[in-house]
């Protein structure tokens, strides 16, 4: 089992002019794996926009990296840990986390925040619909949760096994991020039966570097040195990445092995010794060992400097010394890193890591010969050509279909049965009450989001968070997302709505966007309507980017998350880094004082297809998705920015899930601050549609002149008035205390 | 005067607590490394928060072997100054025993989260179930001895808040050492309106008999500055650093 094809085997051997032996089949195996080689997606990835006017390190690299101010970079990536997390959930989730922070480290930054997106299978069985039936119009052609009402294609929901996971996963990132040192400032996560097999597990990493400490992965100057530091080699995580590159299908039991295993303290020690040599001149270029191990990495960085390199595999420090060089090679032992340095200086870089009691070695060579040379006590045992081996790799021919009217136009029941004045406070509390929109709080708290000292807004109390830079006054803030039922239903708007969402974390925090970094969670892409989705998807996303002029500066893809029984929706998971220029002007979420005017700007109306409401009410997945105006994005978002830089905004929020009532019960949390609503439009579709390009700002009443001013003919609707201890509305009034603790104790009462 | 923030292989907040003492309170202040054994040149030694060795046996297990624990019993016997251990290292400090009593794992019997209530006390708790191996949010303190080096800056009874970050703070010790701690008042800070790791009495600061080793599981250096919160933090290394001034 190695993952190849035929006809890439035959590639292999018509280039080689031989047929390659055991250990030369182990490195292309892992070399053209979809997860290193992005063979099927490539094509697709450069659809998105790369370039702009701050990006210092768009994809290609260990990270993105985009200039802030003063020197000031951020070096950010997001990667996924899926499979692992679903066979192993604890230590797949530590390793994920692990491996994201490493690829920041190699780009000579300093790693100051961590967010995760996290996607479970629903956590209790869900009783069956308490709607009358749904008149389910045509059914989509394969029917997996389109329009079908959930589990009666599928399975039934377990919640055990996705309880079992969640915890796994949570205790895993808590147990590695919070011994490693750095702050767990946000993320997201989302319950739905699409992942109860393959649960997704993204981490993001944001490193800090000055524009002239940045470094490369790169190996250059013949006779300079390899060296690998960290951790001994061992053999866990043998054929990782093979393992990420197939779906999840029979008894994962036995993939237990393909996982690795994270030694945060090691992980630790490693970023500082590791950022202590890079301060040495004689520092050529270094990357971390992930996917593929030193089959790939020395290669990879062999590649980008135009040389070859030779490896003495005996060299490699081991944990157990009856290791093969096949072994050796195709381990991913965590926390290891790969050095090229001047010759000479070798013992000055061993020294650092000795110090901080890892392992360091010398382990090659920079040779001008254009080859990947391994050798073993002085025999070469295998030899390829890097270009050959990196990037050499054919794509993959690929096959798509649309699926027809994807876009499913399905009805749902009837509307409420005639709204009376009691409707909207049961329906609100249930949504609050839903794990998805609930408070992560019992989450979060297991995460140290407050090392570093720099976190000045972090979880659960924004849109987005919200970092200080020790000595300058400007702020990075940070938010990472993506609603894969919204790409299920719709897949280009589902693509737009995910760049959007995160434009709006941003800017309701006062910050101005300034990159991308994604990571595409999908199916099996020999699936011609998956690779479909992921077309649609890339092209919903490179469509929102290019509009508001963001940078895509590094990406990952995830695919075959798919087990027999169910395939994960399309989820896109954005990640976006954003500048407030001045930390003074940042804008809370919550309400801020009494009497200050509460405004809706943005569509002022919508459907609720897509909505959390139509699951949560109607057991129902589908309905039309609103079309996201990004003509309006753009507009909106400059004006609330501009209102933000004036001061004119007292508190800002992104309307997304739930819709406007859980957007105002959201806003009121903060202070304990009610709302006085004076809306006519009581209908499901205001209350709970999920339509896009909206948030909830209040002002204060002196400002409101200016603010009106400034939004012109942008719209918006005065919804009300802050005050009082109740969200009121058509005539009902429920306590913000009542509706808090339902949100609070949701998600602790459904672990129960 | 002179600082010193010991770094041991895995602490982690040994830069947030050299950068208060350094550029917020404006101490001489050095980055030391665990296998120093010199320390009289510093009038002030803190022992900074983390998972020195990872925690992996039990935390500060294996850093009270480290060369600079074995040192510190000299530096305080003859009183060259003083040593503060936050959350880790307040954890190395007892199982070096230059503190009494143990830090052992979280027990969280309900989850309690924070209060609605703008005065924060009992009502509008939420209660959920769940085994919190690790906790990180602010809480509540009450100063429970203002004549301290430690907490003279603050007032008798006074309510401050600070972060907390750990999952192993829970502070137990014999009734008898309990009692001694109270009769000599030698406990400090208390967690205040909700215990959140089943510490007895509520202990969340400490110090030794001659008033000289401190230990707190709370992380002054996280809550030095407005912007983080409410800046109480920063008056804990201010008075410790008046202390030393004085006795130069």
């Amino acid at each position: 089992m190695n993952g190849l094809s035929q006809s890439e085997y035959e590639t292999i051997c018509a280039r080689l002019g031989r047929t390659p032996n055991e250990i030369e089949l182990g490195l292309f195996a892992l070399n053209w794996s979809e997860h290193c080689s992005y063979k099927t997606s490539k094509r697709f990835l450069k659809l998105l926009p790369t370039t702009g006017r701050r990006v210092v390190q768009g994809p290609g690299e260990n990270a993105g990296v985009i200039e802030l101010e003063n020197e000031w970079c951020v070096a950010f990536k997001v990667e996924s840990h899926n499979h692992p997390s679903a066979v192993e959930p604890f230590n797949g989730a530590a390793t994920g986390v692990g491996g994201i922070i490493r690829d920041i480290l190699s780009m000579g930054a300093r790693p100051i925040a961590l967010l995760d997106s996290l996607r479970f299978g629903e956590l209790t069985p869900q009783p069956p619909s308490q709607a009358p039936s749904p008149l389910c119009s045509p059914l989509p052609r394969r029917g997996e949760g389109l329009g079908v009402r959930v589990g009666e294609h599928s399975p039934p929901r377990t919640g055990e096994r996705s309880r079992a996971l969640f915890l796994g996963v949570v205790a895993g990132i808590s147990h590695y991020g919070n011994c490693v040192g750095v702050p767990t400032v946000g993320g997201d996560i989302y319950f739905e039966d699409a992942y109860t097999d393959n649960c997704l597990v993204n981490v993001m990493c944001v490193g800090l570097v000055k524009r002239s400490e940045l470094k490369r992965a790169i190996a250059a100057g013949v006779g300079n040195k390899i060296l690998v530091v960290g951790a001994a080699t061992g053999r866990d995580g043998i054929h990782g990445a093979t393992f990420a590159s197939e779906d999840l299908v029979g008894e994962t039991e036995e993939r237990r092995p393909n996982v690795q295993v994270g030694d945060p303290f090691t992980a630790k020690s490693l970023i500082e010794a590791t950022l202590e040599v890079c301060r040495f001149p004689e520092l050529i270029g270094l990357q971390d060992l992930g996917a593929g191990g030193l089959s790939t990495a020395p290669a990879e960085m062999a590649a980008r400097g135009g040389v070859g390199i030779a490896l003495d595999i005996e060299e490699v420090p081991l944990r157990d010394p009856t290791m093969t060089p096949y072994e050796i090679l195709l381990s991913e032992s965590q926390e290891r890193m790969v050095l090229c340095v001047k010759a000479g200086s070798e013992q000055k870089f061993l020294n650092i890591f000795r110090k901080w009691g890892l392992e360091a070695a010398v382990i090659g060579e920079v040779i001008a010969e254009r080859v990947y040379r391994i050798r073993h006590e002085g025999r070469t045992i295998a030899e390829v050509p890097i270009e050959l081996l990196v990037g050499g790799v054919p794509q993959t021919p690929v096959d798509q279909a649309s699926p027809g009217p994807y876009i499913f136009a399905g009805h749902w029941p009837a509307k409420a049965n005639s709204p009376d004045e009691v409707w909207w406070p049961e329906r609100l509390k249930a949504l609050l009450r839903s794990p998805t929109i609930a408070s992560k709080r019992w989450v979060w708290e297991q995460y140290d989001h407050t090392v570093q000292t720099n976190t000045v807004i972090g979880p659960g109390a924004h849109d987005a968070a919200l970092l200080r830079v020790k000595g300058e006054r400007f702020g990075i803030a940070l938010t990472m997302g993506g609603n894969g039922r919204y790409c299920q239903l719709d897949p280009y708007e589902g693509g737009m709505r995910a760049v959007c969402e995160a434009v709006h974390n941003l800017v309701s925090v006062g910050a101005e966007p300034l990159g991308i970094t994604d990571c595409l969670n999908f199916a099996n892409p020999t699936d011609p309507e998956v690779l479909w989705s992921f077309e649609q998807v890339i092209r919903g996303m490179a469509q929102a980017a290019q509009t508001f002029e963001l940078p895509f500066v590094s990406g990952n893809v995830s695919f075959y998350n798919q087990s027999e029984r169910r395939k994960i929706y399309p989820t896109p998971i954005v990640g976006m880094v954003g500048l407030l220029r001045d930390l003074e002007r940042r804008v809370p979420m919550g309400f801020q004082r009494e009497g200050d005017l509460i405004y809706l700007v943005g569509k002022l109306s919508g459907a609720v297809g897509g909505s959390e409401f139509l699951k949560v009410f109607y057991n129902f997945i589908g309905g039309e998705l609103e079309k996201t105006d990004l003509a309006l994005e753009v507009a909106l978002t400059k004006a609330l920015l501009e209102a933000a830089r004036r001061g004119l905004i007292a508190s800002a929020h992104d309307v997304s899930d739930g819709g406007l009532l859980v957007a105002l019960a959201e806003k009121s949390f903060a202070k304990g601050l009610g709302a006085r609503v004076e809306i006519e439009d009581l209908s499901e579709e205001y209350l709970f549609g999920e339509w896009p390009t909206r948030f909830v700002v209040t002002v204060h009443p002196e400002h409101d002149r200016e603010f009106r001013e400034l939004l012109g003919s942008l719209p918006h609707r005065r919804l009300g008035t802050v005050g009082g201890s109740g969200l009121e509305l058509g005539g009902r009034s429920v306590p913000i205390e009542e509706l808090y603790r339902i949100y609070e104790s949701a998600l602790p009462e459904s672990l129960r | 005067m002179r600082a010193a923030v010991v770094v041991f292989p895995g602490s982690n907040c040994d830069h947030d607590t050299y950068y208060v003492l350094k550029e917020l309170v404006g101490v001489e202040t050095d980055l030391l490394w665990y296998r120093q054994t010199q320390l009289d040149r510093y009038d002030l030694i803190v022992l900074p928060g983390g998972f020195s060795y990872g925690d992996y046996l039990r935390a500060g297990a294996i850093a009270r072997f480290a060369p600079v624990v074995q040192a510190l019993p000299e530096y305080i016997e003859k009183q060259r100054g003083i040593v503060l251990g936050i959350c880790n290292g307040f954890q190395i400090l007892t199982e070096a025993g230059l503190l009494p009593g143990a830090l052992t794992k979280n027990l969280t019997r309900s989850h309690l989260t924070r209060s609605l209530s703008a005065s924060g006390e009992g009502q509008g708790e939420v209660e959920g179930q769940g085994e919190v191996r690790f906790i990180c949010k602010t809480v509540k303190l009450r100063v429970e001895n203002n004549a301290t080096p430690l907490t003279q800056l603050l007032s008798y009874g006074q309510i401050i808040e600070l972060p907390i970050a750990h999952g192993e703070g829970r502070y137990v010790a014999p009734k008898d050492i309990i009692e001694r701690l109270k009769r000599n008042r030698q406990i400090l800070l208390t967690y205040y309106g909700e215990n959140p790791n089943g510490s007895m009495e509520n202990i969340a600061a400490i110090m030794n008999e001659t008033g000289t080793v401190f230990g707190m599981m709370p992380h002054p250096e996280r809550n030095s500055e407005k912007l983080l919160g409410t800046g109480d933090g920063l008056k804990i290394f201010q008075a410790l650093v008046t202390s030393c001034q004085l006795s130069v």
